[in-house]
């Protein structure tokens, strides 16, 4: 993928299929330590021990259109390649948590992207699923609760565009601040890999 | 700045506008693949452009949704338009350019973009 986010929204789409009611969603970057956190967390139906030892297997899936699974390999792969770590812990009826560990200075640590789409997309779409989103940059964070939008807007959906909109702005902002304002470190990211994904493929 | 304070000026403007609108006038419902194959091909941005095309010309009657996958990964990313009463018509290898054109003639106009179906790809 050619963003973190993207493979955000994608192991999301496993908790909404898990049935999860909350999900949550972290990101914490250390740049000391040149590392970014991402934890995916849900309150879905879970996997059994033998389940959740072979999901990182490409050719296991529950889905029925097509023989492999392939967000989570793609996932763990993402970060092992970074030299960081991946996690992930399930329990039948109670849920699953994803944490993978990247290491941001590696050449191949690809760009967190636009969490904008990603947050704003996942909360529309999903009406009926309580987000937490929370991004941290050394211990600098801010946090976004859906139940909290919800108890403002009464029966206006979240799916309202100008709710949209707001959340992409909110997010986006946020994001900035946390950064310090600046955006530099990101940008000379971005600029990096965007030099390197000229020669590269999509995923 | 944003802040969370002004939802309640965006929720007021909301409620006068949502009682305009008309109840249940043939909905159609445009169904965004996005599994692994579908996000990894870019649906992200096509999603994102229908949300944005739909809210911006202000098309009360048109459900923007998604779905897991749809079974063809090598025609992501997928549309579908599902009508009422019409046969489905499946949109393959989607791009964000493309979301105004099927906007227009086909959910505003009723034209079927053919050459953007799976139909003219797959023959
Ligand atoms: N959060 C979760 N809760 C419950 N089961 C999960 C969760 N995440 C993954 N699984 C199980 O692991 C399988 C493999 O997941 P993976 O994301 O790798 O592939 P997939 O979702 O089946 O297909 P793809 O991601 O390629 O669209 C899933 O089919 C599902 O059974
Ligand atoms: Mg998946």
């Amino acid at each position: 993928m050619r963003e973190l986010s993207l493979n955000i929204l994608d192991i999301a789409q496993n908790s909404i299929a898990a049935n999860a009611s909350l999900i949550r969603i972290e990101v914490a970057e250390d740049t000391e330590k040149g590392e970014m956190r991402i934890v995916i967390g849900d309150n879905g139906q879970g996997m059994t021990p033998e389940q959740t030892q072979r999901v990182t297997d490409p050719f296991y899936t529950t889905r029925t259109t097509r023989k492999v699974g392939m967000g989570t390999s793609l996932f763990k792969m993402a970060a092992e390649m970074t030299g960081g770590t991946f996690n992930i812990r399930s329990q039948a009826n109670e849920g699953t948590k994803v944490t993978a560990v990247f290491k941001t200075r590696s050449v191949d640590f690809t760009p967190l992207g636009d969490m904008n789409s990603t947050i704003s997309l996942l909360i529309a779409m999903n009406l009926h699923i309580d987000f937490i989103y929370r991004h941290s940059v050394d211990g600098k964070a801010f946090t976004l609760q859906t139940t909290e939008l919800k108890q403002i807007l009464g029966d206006v959906p979240l799916s309202e565009p100008d709710v949209v909109e707001w959340i992409k702005s909110y997010v986006g902002e946020q994001t900035q601040i946390i950064h310090g304002g600046v955006l530099h470190e990101n940008n000379r990211r971005t600029q990096r890999y965007q030099r390197k994904s000229k020669s590269n493929h999509d995923r | 700045m944003k802040t969370i304070e002004e939802l309640n000026a965006i929720r007021e403007k909301a409620k006068a506008t949502m009682t305009v609108r008309e109840d249940n006038v043939d909905v159609i419902r445009v169904v965004v693949g996005m599994a692994t194959c579908g996000i990894a091909a870019g649906a992200r941005p096509v999603l994102n452009g229908f949300m944005e095309e739909v809210a911006r010309r202000k098309l009360g009657n048109i459900v923007v949704s998604q779905t897991g996958c749809i079974g063809m990964c090598q025609y992501e990313p997928i549309v579908e338009v599902i009508e009422k009463d019409k046969e489905k018509v499946t949109y393959v290898r989607m791009t964000a350019d493309r979301v105004a054109r099927v906007v227009s003639d086909h959910l505003v106009n009723n034209n079927v973009v053919t050459e953007f179906t799976v139909g003219a790809i797959a023959k």
